[in-house]
């Protein structure tokens, strides 16, 4: 079936549907992973996002019931070059039409996935429409142009836990605030034995607090921290209570807490390749990264913050430190997968911090 | 920490001659290495014995040595130079034996040099087997377990523990002979006993097997700063239990998740972490294909083939990183010089599929066994990029230049079903061809997946071409029924004109109207190393099917240079020289170059090379794709050998203007008929010969010109073997059996002059001939002028001399050269005849080139552009001779095609080449030998089998050998005659004299040097050939002039005598000529 990618520019890319019929809306971002593609769609942080893939071709090892990052994909569609109907890997169960018609997001094949990404590079991430609607596709430039379909109001209650859960372990308890986490999060921290409790995105501090927890880290999740103010406030109840370690969007909510700011990106980091410098060792570090805001270094020293880690790409902020409580955050994804395992040695400081 | 202020001086290791396992890609890494260093103001002392290489121009470091790769010389220019540092990672394994080699007899410590980029131990570590265990295991690494064991009983101990199947390996046996492979306790039992026994010592390796699992690589990178990256990921598309270098080999992996892939990933990091690696490293790695199992097999701590690819595939230059890395930067120092904003502190992200596939010298080795398994026999390789795995490899093997241009074979149509079987088990150079047709026959890929091991991802992109090729075939005859959108899926999947037009059964022509009239055009991307989050700049490209053309042409004047595609035999790294030069040259003259080639071992490929890099097959299609867009004032075609001339007919019939000399001269040239009449109507005489279109026209020929003649195929064919026959009993075998000659494909019969042999290479203008000087060939291996031994100056009598210049001049004349022309003569009982000319560049440019200073190339390329000798400086004529000597020598790769199959072989080809250089010819020959691998040594057991015309030359030279203390082997009649004389003298028998015989003798090793004169008319070849090629498999020095063996002797007198060999750079000798 025919298919169509429809920027709010007007411009419209042409190709196949693989996945359910129908429209679709979502802000449009593109990823330079060459593997991880179930892992990335099943990233909550993708919420209301549609993903193109730079790598030309998509869904070689189909999916697996291990690697999933969360419940469900979050993402809002798929945008390859070659989708491929035959997969193989050993653990494969399925392919990745499949999956996406099981979760109803679309996926649209046969794009010069290319053209899109240096059309986002140049022109900055944008919202857009996958559509099989081929006869009306006038009138859904239209509706692109206005932004129609596209944004979702606070995504981070979305994908939050709706309720709180426990991991058991014999090593410090430790409270995760779900912003939206990915499982090899939750799963790292239950691997080291600590005594994992999850808890919803609105969560207050005194409810964390009476958990009495070692230390709290705040996770990855969607969109903009501005749009999660009710983390923020939970964060600064924190502030100086409690070892705190932020991961992706936890980061910027520290940020906000502290006092700092955050800004959009023109069009983000996304992909398993990112160099990022320890400031205080000179060594860099590939990284997984996913995310479309930064934290905005003015004001940041004042408040007692320094900057630990940045990008070697772009200098933004990759890591920040509190001088005098115990706080650190990274804006990448130290739990891998998808992208390196370079960075698990964070989990270590974390625990550092708590003893 | 920015550059090591400490290191003024460095010296660069080269890899030496090109062989299977070794070919151009450490021209390209040593380049980089050195054009990175003296960026960085650090002087650069470079040494390498091939003069085919772009890395030993004068202007690529400071002092270039071309001389012997071996720790003597090495330690002599040491020690003239006194470097501070050595770099050693950047020449292949040559490099880094050297540097072992310098080090076990002290000589770094002795002159204070440093090992730069990674040290000895890491090295060791990597090299030796004992230690890498060690270290693996050290780190918690798998590698295949073993144990060696010398009862059955152990065999099978070891096999219940490590899990079946096995290899089982015997020590110290020839070849590998006794050996096998075991899957389960019976054939254990088996393989384990007939293995004990056939070793000599009773021993027996017993490996675990991981044949069959997929085989995935990755590049990686460390810094001082312990700052480790992967570059690439690459799978091979042939299992484990195929050789890298053999296997197709796609990046980045196509078949691993992501968990997978960073298990690996991180496993590669933690080898270079734990060797201390400060520069490249390969790690090559077996996975299962059922489980997270996976075992490191092996590492390499240096630059490699795959490294090049792996530059060439992400558009990341590792070898000048590693070079950087070595002389103290950190990664997050290098600037990414492909988007000029970012830094080599990360990893590539690729956006296309990148498939290499290797060229094997089969077609040169006719008989030879074309088996692949663990050892390589490429020579080359070719690496193509599309944004689908079909359209890669589709064009990967349009690339190849194997008479194919696609996975359609019509002969294999009438294989056998058991055939196409056996041949899907056992590996060889046509498996794509079989598995394709196994496909057309309707195998289920879960079978052949079964007989190949291959995945089945891979097989189902195969299976997807092989389904396009049976939906054309359903339009056939029918072009204008097929819809747009199926013509569009076959292009997008990599189809040429010309399969779509023979499925179709229509013309190429009227395929390619048809597909421009529906607006079907490539559009071409860029490499850009980060899938397009970053705006670059590097002018990269290859072609796919898609919406946005992202090769915007200039407005500049340009030129495009074809390139010569992968290194084969006879169309070596030379020709990549020649291409580089060109560009070179025109870009000094302001004219954008751009290049179109696909070998990714090649200096042509590097990035910044050239104006603009196309990187796609060499056919018309795609060359007349690119002129479409680029339209260029012309095209050059002289430099990129027989790939870029057979190019020139259909660019021209398309209308394409061919700088240089022009089409119908190049005709003129190469057409038998049309050259006859030329050098009639020049009154050159040439020997006598003609032209046969069937085996008993070549007979007749042969009759009437007399034995011995040359043979070989007209040049629409190209490339095949020349070759010297003797009777016409192998004169029939060869024009029935190794050509099949035909009235499309006829045979030229010339008689063979046995004389001395001329060569020149010339630039002409059109008007002024320049010929920098004039080689002479000795020492042929009776086979193939390629093949043979080049001395220049010539030694010539002035009136010769005058003659070759004479009749260059005339004929470049006559030809209209603009540009470059080499031409082959043999001076014969006072007379001087031409042999051959050749339009183009020629083999022995890069070697003239530098030993006379003279740029040919360049003043070829501004020729060709119109620009007049006189103007660029030269009044023409043959230029002074330089006042020393050089001889070129050829390399073989026997080694690795040695099994018992090849013995026989009647073509044996050379793949490499290096250079001696001296202040006299003996020197410069014993320095060529000594390059070549020659175990030259003045002492130990001389054969010798001579002429009976020689016998009285021969019997001074012997003496004085014996009288430098070495002892004497001779054939019968040799050795009556020396024994006559007085001298000492073992009698071995020939070879119909049955064994031991002479060849047995040469294969016991216990001969150290043949000399082996060529009898004339009676039994010419039969034991000589046998003789030479024995020495050849073994690696022994075999002299068939009694000139050469004088000019050992005389080098080995003077060093007896204390009298030492020059050692100077190409500098310093160039300097001196001036003088």
């Amino acid at each position: 079936m025919k298919g169509f990618l429809i920027l709010s520019d007007g411009t419209v890319f042409p190709g196949e549907s693989f996945g359910p019929a129908g429209t679709f809306g979502g802000e449009v971002v593109f990823n330079t992973s060459m593997t991880g593609y179930q892992e990335i769609l099943t990233d909550p942080s993708y919420c209301g996002q549609i993903i193109t893939m730079t790598y030309p071709l998509l869904g070689n090892y189909g999916i697996n019931p291990e690697d999933c990052e969360s419940r469900r994909p979050f993402a809002a569609g798929l945008v390859v070059r070659e989708y491929c109907q035959d997969p193989n890997n050993w653990r494969a169960a399925s392919t990745l039409a499949d999956f996406l018609l099981e979760y109803d997001i679309p996926g649209l094949t046969g794009v010069d996935t290319r053209s899109l990404t240096r059309h986002l590079r140049q022109k900055g991430t944008m919202t857009g429409i996958i559509s099989t609607d081929r006869k009306n596709l006038e009138a859904l430039v239209l509706k692109a142009r206005q932004g129609e379909f596209s944004t979702v109001r606070d995504p981070v209650s979305r994908v939050t836990a709706p309720a709180t859960y426990r991991l058991p372990g014999e090593g410090f308890p430790v409270v995760v605030v779900d912003l939206g986490v990915k499982k090899s999060i939750v799963r790292t921290l239950s691997r080291a034995g600590y005594a994992v409790t999850v808890v919803p995105a609105g969560t207050g501090a005194a409810e964390i607090l009476a958990q009495k927890p070692r230390g709290v880290l705040f996770s990855n999740g969607p969109g903009d921290p501005k749009d999660a103010p009710y983390a923020v406030e939970t964060a600064r109840g924190l502030l100086g209570k409690v070892p705190l370690f932020g991961i992706c969007l936890g980061h910027q909510v520290f940020a906000l807490a502290l006092g700092g700011d955050t800004y959009k990106l023109p069009f983000g980091h996304r992909g398993s390749n990112h160099p990022v410098q320890d400031l205080a060792t000179g060594k860099v570090t590939i990284t997984s990264q996913n995310h479309g805001y930064a934290v905005e270094e003015e004001g940041l020293e004042e408040r007692g913050v320094a900057v630990t880690h940045r990008s070697l790409n772009d200098g933004t902020i990759e890591g920040l430190r509190h001088r005098d409580i115990p706080l650190f955050s990274v804006q990448y994804h130290p739990e891998a997968y998808p992208g390196p395992t370079d960075s698990l040695h964070l989990f270590d400081e974390f625990k550092a911090m708590m003893l | 920490m920015p550059l090591d202020k400490d290191l003024k001086k460095v010296m660069v290791i080269g890899s030496g001659p090109i062989i299977i396992g070794q070919a151009a890609e450490f021209d390209y890494a040593g380049t980089q290495a050195c054009r990175s260093l003296k960026e960085e103001g650090i002087q650069v002392v470079l040494v390498n014995s091939n003069p085919a290489t772009i890395m030993t121009d004068t202007n690529m470091a400071d002092q270039v040595y071309m001389e012997p790769l071996t720790p003597e010389y090495i330690e002599a220019i040491i020690s003239r130079e006194r470097p501070d540092g050595l770099l050693p990672t950047l020449g292949g394994q040559v490099g880094l034996n050297m540097a072992l080699e310098l080090s076990k007899r002290q000589v770094l410590e002795r002159y204070g040099v440093r090992l730069l980029g990674t040290s000895l131990t890491a090295i060791r570590k990597a090299e030796d087997r004992e230690m890498f265990r060690a270290t693996m295991q050290e780190i918690g690494e798998p590698i295949p377990q073993s144990a060696i064991v010398s009862t059955v009983a152990e065999a099978v101990d070891f096999a219940r523990e490590a899990g079946f199947p096995v290899i089982v390996r015997p020590a110290y046996t020839l070849g590998g002979t006794g050996g096998g492979f075991a899957a389960d306790e019976g054939q254990l039992k088996e393989a384990a006993a007939k293995g004990l026994k056939s070793s000599i010592i009773g021993q027996c390796l017993i490996e675990e097997s991981v044949a069959g699992w997929k085989e995935i690589e990755f590049e990686v990178m460390r810094d001082y700063r312990d700052t480790c990256i992967s570059i690439c990921s690459m799978e091979n598309v042939d299992p484990v239990g195929i050789h890298t270098g053999d296997s197709i080999v796609v990046a980045p992996a196509q078949t691993l998740t992501d968990k997978e892939y960073q298990m690996l990933r991180g496993a590669a990091l933690k080898i270079i972490r734990a060797l201390k690696i400060e520069g490249g490293c390969n790690v090559q790695f077996a996975m299962d294909t059922e489980s997270f199992a996976y075992r490191v097999i092996e590492v390499n701590p240096r630059v490699s083939r795959s490294s090049a690819l792996a530059s060439k595939a992400t558009g990341y230059p590792i070898a000048k990183v590693a070079s950087k890395i070595a002389v103290g930067f950190a990664l997050d120092e290098i600037r990414n010089t492909v988007t000029g904003k970012t830094w080599s502190s990360f990893e590539p992200s690729i956006d296309y599929v990148v498939m290499k596939v290797p060229r094997w010298p089969f077609d040169k080795f006719a008989l030879a066994k074309r088996t692949i398994g663990t050892q390589m026999k490429a020579t080359g390789e070719v690496m193509a990029m599309d944004r689908t795995f079909e359209g890669a490899l589709l064009k990967a093997v349009r690339s190849l230049e194997i008479g194919r241009t696609s996975l359609l074979d019509p002969a294999l149509a009438a294989v056998s079903s058991r055939e196409l079987l056996d041949h899907l088990k056992e590996a060889n150079d046509h498996r794509l061809f079989f598995l394709a047709e196994a496909m057309r026959r309707g195998y289920s890929l879960l079978g052949i997946n079964h007989l190949t091991q291959m995945d089945p991802f891979f097989l189902q992109k195969l299976k997807n071409i092989v389904d396009m090729e049976k939906e054309l075939q359903g339009y056939r005859g029918m072009l204008a029924r097929v819809p747009a959108r199926l013509l569009k899926k076959a292009k997008k999947q990599g189809f040429p004109d010309d399969l779509i037009a023979t499925l179709l059964e229509v013309t190429e022509d009227e395929v390619r109207r048809c597909r421009k009239q529906l607006g079907i055009n490539p559009v071409y991307k860029m490499v850009d190393t980060c899938g397009a989050e970053f705006e670059a700049t590097t002018p990269y490209f290859y072609s796919t099917y898609e919406r946005e053309n992202e090769a915007l042409p200039s407005n500049r004047r340009k030129v495009v240079v074809l390139g010569s595609g992968p290194i084969r035999i006879g169309q070596g790294v030379e020709f990549d020289y020649c291409s580089v030069h060109s560009v070179w040259a025109l870009k000094e003259e302001g004219v954008e170059a751009i290049i179109v080639n696909n070998n990714p071992e090649t200096v042509s490929t590097d990035f910044d090379t050239s104006d603009r890099l196309y990187f796609e097959p060499l056919t018309p299609e795609d060359v007349l794709n690119i002129l479409e867009l680029e339209e260029p004032e012309g095209v050059i075609a002289q430099f990129g050998g027989q790939t870029a001339i057979n190019l020139v007919e259909p660019l021209a019939a398309a209308g394409v203007n061919i700088i240089g000399t022009s089409p119908v001269d190049i005709d003129r040239a190469e057409d038998r008929d049309k050259f006859d009449m030329l050098v009639e109507e020049l009154d050159i005489p040439r020997p006598a010969g003609g032209s046969a279109t069937s085996p008993e026209q070549a007979l007749a020929i042969a009759r009437r010109i007399g034995f011995p003649v040359v043979v070989r195929p007209s040049y629409v064919l190209g490339g095949r073997a020349m070759e010297i026959v003797y009777s016409q009993k192998h004169l029939r075998e060869y024009v029935t059996s190794a050509v099949q000659v035909s009235p499309n494909h006829p045979v030229l019969v010339d008689k063979y002059l046995e004389g001395q042999e001329l060569e020149v290479d010339a630039v002409c203008d059109g008007t002024h001939v320049l010929i920098p000087g004039i080689m002479e060939h000795v020492e042929k291996a009776g086979i193939h002028s390629g093949d043979s031994i080049a001395i220049y100056p010539a030694r010539l009598k002035e009136s010769v001399a005058a003659k070759v210049v004479d009749y260059t001049t005339r004929l470049a004349q006559a030809l209209q050269i603009k540009g470059i022309i080499n031409i082959q003569f043999v001076y014969f009982q006072g007379e001087l005849f031409i042999l051959e000319a050749n339009p183009r560049s020629s083999r022995t440019v890069p070697f003239m080139s530098k030993v006379t200073g003279i740029p040919m190339v360049k003043l070829a390329t501004r020729a060709a552009l119109g620009r007049s000798l006189p103007e660029m400086g030269y009044a023409g004529g043959l230029c002074p001779e330089m006042p020393f000597a050089a001889v070129k020598a050829p390399v073989f790769s026997f080694g690795k095609l040695m099994e018992l199959e090849t013995s026989l072989g009647p073509e044996m080809k050379s793949t490499g080449e290096v250079i001696g250089m001296g202040k006299c010819v003996p020197e410069a020959l014993h320095k060529a030998l000594l390059a070549s691998g020659c175990c030259l040594k003045p002492r130990g057991n001389i054969l010798a089998t001579v002429a009976d015309r020689d016998k009285e030359e021969a019997y001074p030279l012997l003496e004085n050998f014996h009288r430098l203390g070495f002892s004497l082997y001779a054939t019968r009649g040799t050795a009556r005659y020396l024994r006559e004389r007085g001298l000492a003298v073992k009698e071995v028998d020939k070879i119909r004299e049955g064994s031991p015989h002479i060849v047995d003798i040469i294969r016991g090793g216990e001969v150290d040097l043949v000399i082996n004169t060529l009898t004339k008319g009676k039994d010419p070849e039969r034991d000589g050939f046998q003789i030479r090629r024995a020495a050849a498999e073994y690696n022994i020095p075999c002299l068939t002039s009694l000139d050469t063996a004088g000019s050992l002797l005389e080098v080995w007198t003077r060093k007896k005598e204390g009298k030492g060999e020059e050692i100077c750079s190409l500098q310093e000798y160039l300097a001196a000529a001036r003088d």
